[in-house]
């Protein structure tokens, strides 16, 4: 008799993908500047590490907040014993006045609606439940983070079934890309039960365009299905344009009254703005009250530890701790991108011009033997094992177009990544004056013709001969 | 007419939500949207919208009661006394000692701060390393250091309710079964079915034998599944057990190893009472039999564990899978990412349980005050002729109140625990919200209050169960009475005369709290 479960036994669980694969051949030889300086750096890690200075202090002129203490006085008992599912109210009052902060106050949120769960992972499983049935499908716009595979389908049952962005427009959501995963979805038998976007994107890094967003409500709204907006990064938007969330687009059009706004879903986490993944602190807002009691429930499969809970309500409450925290972390990645940037333009690499997010969408695509996902991996293996950079490929975020790559800026010191920018930089060299000159020059002339889209580009060093 | 029964559907619904005032305000502004209500409903899945969550069960109803008049010494001492939640509140002063004296275990105090960072970005599913050596250690040591734990084989979850989740999602497709000993914690009917799909088959046990887990009620159990056709994957006990407060002999687990080996499904031990045994005989544990000369499939052998009773920490949220089976271990360690420890929280617990000297003393005092609130507790029922089942573990006494039924039916059993709720105001759980199957019986927690909390209690109790001494005696007497003047007045019942005019609780209240406990400063 078979043992154990087909969850336990299938692949659903989406770590034989490269994603997981580049992660684990960096543990296995992880840089360091003093013991390791040859070892592979992280790049494939969204992390934000660039603004922990910020926390530190405030933690140091806060002691009481996590020595258990309130007033001088211990409230480690009542902390060790709240197992309510509905969590602190002071922590879920200052979490919303985050988000809205963060969204430059132009909207409110009422922590009634909003549900803790263990993780943004554990939020977006949530929601899967909560939505949808076993075989029942939600529609997510291509690239996208490859943990959504996991976290969507895996022990839920649903399916992903994608919207194709291309790189003609910058990957941004068309009406009749929409249409044509709906289309696809009916033809597969799968019932569409909504659409999940990541705003600001991973891994793109953009925010979404108010026409986007407005196409995608009026798209759910005709459809009548869910819409799922992943905000984990909305701290994260460092240049313009500015930030338009899920929730003020729907007010600038006056829906707060009607069906759709029931159907719109948002997930946050501290794991990105904050910097802090190891606390598991995410959360699912919603004004439908159906799914804000059931998530609620379900939420005791993933609660947020008390003491985790009670130490962040007072940081977050702190208004001139958060203020001063959004501002600085933004100014510090904008920084960070533009290093990365440059960098990569110096060796001749260009990027999808992005806004937010800790990491950078890299075109590659001349650097192809053949325009592939074949020698996407090949590319890969070769940045991974020979460049000894851990960067995640377009094809494990289910991108249409090999080529492109992940390459995070925000989980390192500056000068690791001067080091991984001259790595890169003599890689390049070192493939350009290589063997396969004629397939080079082949892609180097495609890459031209491509870079005549040049709203979306910034490439800039091809303007020269390849050496023969 | 049909906007008014949507409405209905609407408005009950929302006080199943406890969103109630919430609610109420939007149907009121927004009547439109009732036409759209069962489209609304056909949106959600269908885990969303069952009852599957299992709070619609009697076992969550007193929390409620608790919840909307809870018990204070000065400021509601008629307030109901919360004898339902099974936790563990002896030992607070020790712990908070401990606290004090390592001001580093705590990342965020001036001497712990330089670790912050590295605390606060390490998301790793093996969780960390100091973290599963403490968790290992506390583990063997609770089990006197007769056995030794793998580290490497801790898997974390959200609090055992993530675990029972997760381990029944590695071993069992929807449809599939585990069998579960009654009387059990209701909790298991949504940890271990409600988005799983697995369903839970009883293994009848019964108070003529103290609830021993037989041979005879497990074969007569997997033999109903097998008639059924219903795929059985395995067998779940707690030990110490939930709600009897007993634990298994040496005799029984081995039994249990034995069929569970022969019918070739998975054992699932939850041992999260495991240090709360407080007197003889010594606790075993399913780790400890494995090692002993019995033939044992290992890879069969799961155990579930917490630090929620035995330490107190409900809110910390640390759950443990350990199994003997690596692809469970692998699996389960995958499904952590859902129910991960807070980084925070490890930390704190790696420094604590690392301490040798404060584990044997907290192990050892903690025993000691809970075998001492459960010898006031019982010998003050007993003063009343009150007895429970005879116990050696957990946070509860499994009270004998059969005597006091109407009848021996469920309803009669329900009647007797409203009143126990409204007018004796102590929340108990009823045995049948544990799937007990003879009526009568309740679960009273005595280790989540103080001492005077217990007095005043067991002083409701024994106040109770005189009145109806009285009561009884009376109508006796009034009967006598009758037979003697011929008289045809009707023979008083003993829950018509004690029971209140009040209107019976519903099972839905509409009480904006969820039913776990807040903590109260």
């Amino acid at each position: 008799m078979k043992l154990l479960s087909r969850k336990a036994t299938c692949n659903s669980h989406g770590q034989d993908s490269s994603y997981f694969l580049g992660w684990q051949e960096y543990e296995k030889n992880p840089f360091h500047e003093v013991r390791n300086p040859a070892g592979i750096i992280q790049m494939g890690l969204a992390e934000n590490q660039l603004s922990f200075d910020i926390l530190e202090s405030w933690l140091a002129n806060n002691p009481d907040a996590a020595g258990f203490k309130r007033d001088g006085e211990s409230i480690f008992r009542e902390l060790a014993l709240f197992q309510d599912y509905n969590g602190l109210p002071s922590f879920k009052n200052a979490l919303v006045e985050f988000m809205a902060e963060i969204r430059g106050n132009k909207v409110r949120f009422d922590p009634n609606n909003l549900v803790l769960t263990a993780g943004a992972t554990s939020a977006n499983e949530t929601l899967m439940f909560c939505l949808a049935d076993p075989g029942e499908a939600f529609l997510l716009p291509t690239p996208y983070y490859p943990g959504f595979d996991r976290d969507l389908k895996w022990r839920t049952g649903v399916e992903i079934v994608p919207i194709h962005c291309s790189s003609s427009n910058g990957f941004q959501i068309t009406g009749s890309a929409l249409e044509e995963a709906y289309q696809q979805a009916q033809k597969r038998n799968l019932k569409v039960k909504g659409v999940l976007i990541t705003n600001p994107s991973n891994p793109l890094g953009t925010t979404m365009s108010r026409d986007e967003l407005n196409l995608l409500i009026s798209f759910v709204a005709a459809k009548d299905i869910h819409l799922i907006s992943d905000e984990i990064y909305s701290g994260t938007v460092f240049d313009s344009p500015s930030y338009i969330s899920i929730t003020e687009a729907l007010m600038d059009r006056n829906l707060e009254l009607t069906n759709v706004w029931d159907h719109v879903h948002i997930v946050y986490s501290l794991s990105k703005d904050l910097g802090l993944p190891g606390f598991r602190v995410g959360a699912i807002y919603s004004n439908n009250a159906t799914v804000v009691a059931a998530a609620t429930k379900m939420s005791s499969f993933g609660l947020v530890s008390s003491q985790t809970q009670y130490l962040l309500s007072v940081m977050l409450s702190d208004k001139k701790f958060t203020s001063n925290y959004i501002t600085e972390n933004q100014k510090r990645l904008k920084k960070r991108c533009d290093m990365l940037v440059s960098g990569l333009k110096n060796a001749g690499i260009g990027c999808l011009k992005s806004n937010a997010g800790l990491f950078c969408w890299v075109d590659m695509r001349h650097l192809l033997i053949s325009k592939t996902f074949e020698a996407e991996m090949e590319l890969w293996k070769k940045v991974l094992y020979e460049v000894g950079l851990n960067i995640s490929p377009g094809s494990s975020c289910h991108c249409t177009e090999p080529g492109w790559f992940r390459v995070c800026f925000a989980n390192m010191s500056e000068d690791t990544l001067n080091l991984s920018m001259q790595r890169i930089k003599s890689f390049v060299q070192s493939i350009t004056t290589d063997g396969d000159s004629r397939n080079r020059r082949q892609t180097v002339r495609n890459s031209r013709r491509r870079s005549l889209t040049k709203w979306v580009f910034r490439l800039s060093s091809y303007d020269h001969e390849p050496e023969r | 007419m049909v906007i008014n029964s949507l409405l209905s559907v609407f408005i009950s619904h929302c006080i199943d939500s406890n969103y109630y005032s919430n609610s109420l305000r939007l149907v009121i502004f927004r009547s439109e949207m009732v036409f759209t209500l069962s489209d609304q409903h056909h949106l959600l899945s269908k885990i969303a919208t069952n009852d599957g969550h299992g709070e619609n069960s009697p076992y969550f109803d007193g929390w409620k009661a608790y919840d909307s008049d809870p018990f204070h010494a000065t400021k509601n001492s008629n307030g109901v006394i919360q004898m339902g939640l099974a936790e563990n509140q002896l030992c607070f002063n020790f712990v908070q000692e401990w606290i004090k004296r390592n001001p580093k275990a705590s990342i965020c105090t001036v001497d712990g701060v330089t670790q912050f960072k590295d605390i606060a970005i390490f998301q790793d599913y093996h969780g960390l390393p100091e973290f599963r050596n403490a968790v290992a250690n506390f583990m063997g040591r609770v089990r006197g250091g007769r056995v030794t734990f793998d580290p490497d084989r801790i898997v974390m979850s959200g609090g055992a309710t993530g675990a029972h989740e997760s381990i029944t999602f590695c071993l069992a497709d929807p449809g599939e079964a585990f069998l579960v000993p009654t009387p059990y914690y209701p909790g298991f009917d949504r940890d271990l079915r409600w988005r799983t799909g697995v369903q839970l088959l009883p293994v009848v046990c019964e108070s003529s034998n103290n609830f021993k887990i037989t041979e005879a009620a497990l074969e007569a159990a997997y033999e109903k599944a097998q008639e059924a056709k219903i795929k059985v994957k395995g067998l779940l006990i707690t030990n110490p057990s939930n709600p009897l407060g007993t634990i298994l002999d040496r005799e029984t687990l081995r039994s249990i190893v034995n069929f569970i080996n022969q019918k070739n499904i998975h054992l699932v031990c939850d041992e999260i009472y495991a240090a709360t045994v407080f007197t003889q005989p010594k606790f075993i544990s399913i780790s400890e039999i494995i090692e002993e000369d019995i033939e044992c499939n290992r890879n069969l052998i799961h155990i579930v564990y917490s630090l929620s009773k035995d330490m107190g920490f409900p809110g910390f949220r640390v759950g443990i899978i350990y199994s003997y089976n690596n692809a469970v271990v692998n699996c389960c360690r995958k499904m952590s990412s859902f129910g991960l420890v807070s980084t925070q929280t490890q930390h704190l617990i790696a420094s604590m349980l690392s301490d040798q000297e404060f584990v044997e003393s907290f192990i050892a005092e903690s025993a000691k005050r809970l075998a001492m609130r459960h010898r006031i507790f019982t010998r003050g029922l007993s003063q009343v002729d009150i007895s429970c089942l005879k116990s050696n573990a957990g946070l509860f006494v499994w009270m004998d109140l059969r005597r006091l039924l109407k009848d021996s039916t469920v309803k009669a059993e329900m009647a007797l625990w409203r009143m126990i709720i409204k007018d004796v105001k102590l929340n108990v759980s009823p045995g049948s919200s544990f799937h007990c199957s003879e009526p009568g019986w309740f679960r009273v927690c005595f280790a989540n209050m103080d001492d005077d909390t217990m007095e005043v209690a067991l002083r409701r109790i024994q106040t109770f169960v005189l009145k109806g001494k009285e009561a009884d005696l009376e109508v006796k007497r009034q009967r006598w009475r009758n037979d003697i003047l011929r008289l045809s007045l009707k023979p008083l019942r003993y829950d018509e005369m004690t029971m209140t005019p009040r209107s019976m609780m519903s099972p839905h209240s509409p009480i904006p709290h969820s039913p776990l406990v807040r903590a109260r400063t």
